[in-house]
């Protein structure tokens, strides 16, 4: 009997551990997912930090349709959209695309952009040199800004894209502004 | 229920237990626990089974009649997430509380104050749970899945207790699969190898290893929304660098599994009906063991199947469709079993043979709705429909449910004693099996035709459909009434019951007298 209870302990405890493992494995799975989106490309996200700027040669022989969606998320009434909807670019061309962006609010806000590629393919190829997206946006009451986006499309994209979509939704960040946003907004007053 | 037949137990000293409302407080023995959590289940199943009638109350006509959109929606959640951790696993804890010490030849359960606790703890999720609903504000109104950013961003104030109600509930299964598990490694009669192990056993031993990997992952997840919604972290959010999409993949890791949790077990008691009215030996034993393992295994391979409409790469969602295809291919193998078993059998239909049956066809009829949702193309239509609704009741009502109702008729008389009244088991049967039907069968149609789930209005065009739907579910709601008469009067009294009242059946659990004494087997049996 008492070998029996050694041997009780004994599994209890791996499957305790292996509990313990599996609730660490679900938090695990937060920069496992990380890493497989960006390896993959899945769930369409891009570079949030600048790429380096383009080294390839201009593919001329083929054009890529790059289309942009903007939309606020709930709670920032700002306006916010491209100022072209659509380019079309040849793959190692550099572009610039500007977004246009007021705070029509009585008070001064932070936003954050983020961005998302359909189809989510699409996202490994796309470089972004510069982008609004890369960090917090802060708008004065009132004013409005021009926010730059520059880009170039690796000349590796399969032939079988042909147009992508980069959508940017705004959250309002202006709770959890970090200091550079709230420096700046300082200075444009 | 608790009376003890002293002529028949050599040890009737061991036998006194304390009595009142201590005996059941503080018991160890694995039968008061399994009669606990049966009981527990039974109940939960019916405060469940009111919320459903309020939902199909509501969807009578279409508009707004009943009750606010915001009380449909917490109705919806709780409904889910009371049948699921609070019906379901609970009954299938409970039976293979009575049932695997018995079947094994084991005294008792390896831990038996752990087992105390897994019950106890059990009630205290549930009055969290469900007194959340009373508060300012409400009850949980995100679904049972609590997609991300509704049970974050959108949830109302009592989300915290929603999070700890589920935490104690991941912990209330977790002792009980590893008790589970200890028992059949370390508990069996001599003789009594893995595989000459009653199927039920079987099935449960695997249960209990999905239930262990996957229940601390949900409580990851809920442990990640509390903190996103309380604490200013951004796993789900997606203004702060997280992904919304990121919390359906740790959920549905979770979630896939767990609906095998919810019909292993339910393969096991079928496994062990079939044989006894058809008098003859399983069909197929060794390959229906392998087959509860290959579904267990690749019941981790195919979460993302809930999520095809997510925008996954086409690669994502053709690797997903065949794995989940191929699950298809074990679950055949059983049905096929439990016809081969019946084949040229001495086929008598008693009550549990009944219930057996129906499930046999009716959790069929699921598992081809479920392989019509599996194609990523067809699954864009039905997605959020009716149809989803219709699928999953099928596999879990007349899958789960169904086999629990098939457990309790088969092992009444060895828990109460007594024989049950056997014209009114036939009555629930039959106002069951008719109702279940007219309940879920037209809801097929309704998704088909587009009606959106958990919504509390819609088109006029459903109406037909949904009132035919809500004239099933009340009949069927009502049809359970009699079952808990039943089982009232069986506990109460009624014709004895001999040690095996079913000629056909088999196992080491028709050896001991009816009722079950306290303790059984504790000079272990030898087994052939």
């Amino acid at each position: 009997m008492s070998d029996k209870r050694a041997n009780n302990s004994k599994i209890v405890k791996r499957l305790l551990l292996t509990v313990a493992g599996m609730f660490a494995f679900g938090f695990a799975l937060v920069p496992l997912y990380n890493v497989f989106c960006e390896v993959t490309g899945f769930n369409g996200r891009t570079n949030n930090e600048p790429a380096a700027v383009s080294q390839h040669e201009v593919d001329k022989s083929r054009t890529v349709r790059v289309q942009f969606i903007t939309r606020t998320a709930q709670g920032i009434p700002w306006k916010f959209e491209p100022e072209i909807k659509e380019v079309r670019v040849h793959p190692g061309e550099v572009r610039v695309v500007n977004f246009l962006a007021a705070n029509p609010t009585p008070d001064d806000m932070v936003a954050q952009a983020i961005p998302s590629i359909a189809p989510a393919e699409a996202s490994l190829y796309l470089n972004k040199v510069e982008c609004f997206c890369f960090n917090q946006q802060p708008l004065a009451a009132g004013n409005d800004a021009k926010m730059p986006m520059q880009f170039y499309i690796d000349p590796d994209i399969p032939a079988h894209i042909t147009t992508f979509t980069l959508s940017y939704t705004l959250y309002d960040m202006t709770a959890n502004a970090t200091p550079e946003a709230l420096a700046l907004l300082e200075s444009t007053e | 229920m608790s009376t003890v037949v002293d002529d028949h137990n050599h040890e009737a000293h061991h036998d006194h237990k304390p009595s009142g409302i201590t005996r059941w407080l503080f018991t160890t023995n694995h039968k008061d626990i399994g009669s606990m959590y049966l009981w527990f289940s039974l109940i939960m199943f019916f405060v469940g089974g009111a919320m459903a009638m309020v939902i199909r109350a509501e969807l009578f006509q279409p508009g707004l009649q009943l009750v606010e959109p915001q009380f449909f929606n917490q109705m919806t959640t709780v409904h889910g997430l009371v049948m699921i951790f609070g019906a379901v696993m609970p009954a299938f804890t409970g039976l293979a509380n009575w049932m695997v010490p018995m079947m094994i030849g084991a005294p008792d359960m390896a831990l038996p104050r752990m087992n105390n606790w897994s019950f106890w703890i059990l009630p205290f999720a549930f009055v969290i749970l469900l007194s959340s609903l009373f508060m300012e504000g409400g009850g949980p109104d995100f679904g049972w899945t609590f997609y991300a950013p509704l049970s974050t961003t959108y949830s109302n104030d009592s989300t915290a207790l929603f999070v700890f109600a589920v935490h104690i509930m991941g912990i209330s299964s977790i002792m009980g699969a590893i008790n589970v598990i200890v028992t059949i490694i370390n508990m069996r009669a001599p003789g009594m190898t893995y595989m000459k192990m009653p199927l039920f056993v079987w099935t449960w031993l695997i249960t209990a290893f999905l239930l262990i990997a996957v229940m601390p992952v949900l409580a990851g997840a809920v442990t990640m929304v509390l903190t996103d919604k309380y604490f200013g972290t951004s796993f789900f959010n997606a203004a702060g660098g997280g992904d919304p999409v990121m919390f359906q993949h740790i959920f549905w890791f979770f979630g896939h599994p767990e609906v095998y949790i919810m019909i292993l077990p339910s393969f096991g008691i079928i496994s062990a009906i079939i044989p006894t009215f058809s008098r003859k030996k399983l069909f197929g034993y060794s390959s229906m063991v392998y087959a509860t393992a290959s579904i267990a295994i690749l019941s981790f391979l195919v979460w993302a199947h809930h999520m095809f409409t997510t925008g996954m790469p086409v690669f994502a969602e053709l690797f997903f469709m065949y794995c989940t295809m191929l699950i298809a291919v074990p679950t055949g193998v059983k049905v096929f079993n439990w016809v081969a078993t019946m084949w040229r059998g001495a086929i008598s239909f008693e009550v549990p043979m009944l219930f057996a049956l129906a499930f046999v066809i009716l959790f069929t009829i699921g598992g081809f709705s479920g392989v019509m949702l599996a194609m990523t193309p067809v699954d864009f239509q039905y997605h959020d429909t009716y149809f989803v609704v219709a699928h999953f009741h099928y596999v879990l009502v007349t899958g789960a449910i169904f086999s629990v109702m098939a457990a309790s008729y088969y092992w009444l008389p060895k828990w109460t004693g007594h024989m049950y009244d056997t014209t009114l088991a036939r009555l629930h049967f039959w106002c069951s099996l008719i109702s279940v039907n007219v309940l879920f069968f037209p809801m097929h149609f309704a998704g088909l035709a587009g009606m959106p789930r958990r919504i509390p209005d819609y088109a006029v065009q459903f109406a037909d459909i949904n009132q035919i739907t809500s004239i099933g579910g009340f009949a069927f709601g009502l049809s359970q009434l009699l079952f808990l008469w039943l089982v009232i009067k069986c506990a109460r009294g009624g014709e004895k019951a001999t040690a095996k009242p079913w000629d056909g059946a088999e196992g080491l659990e028709w050896t001991v007298p009816s009722p079950a004494p306290y303790h059984t087997f504790e000079t272990p049996p030898k087994v052939e």
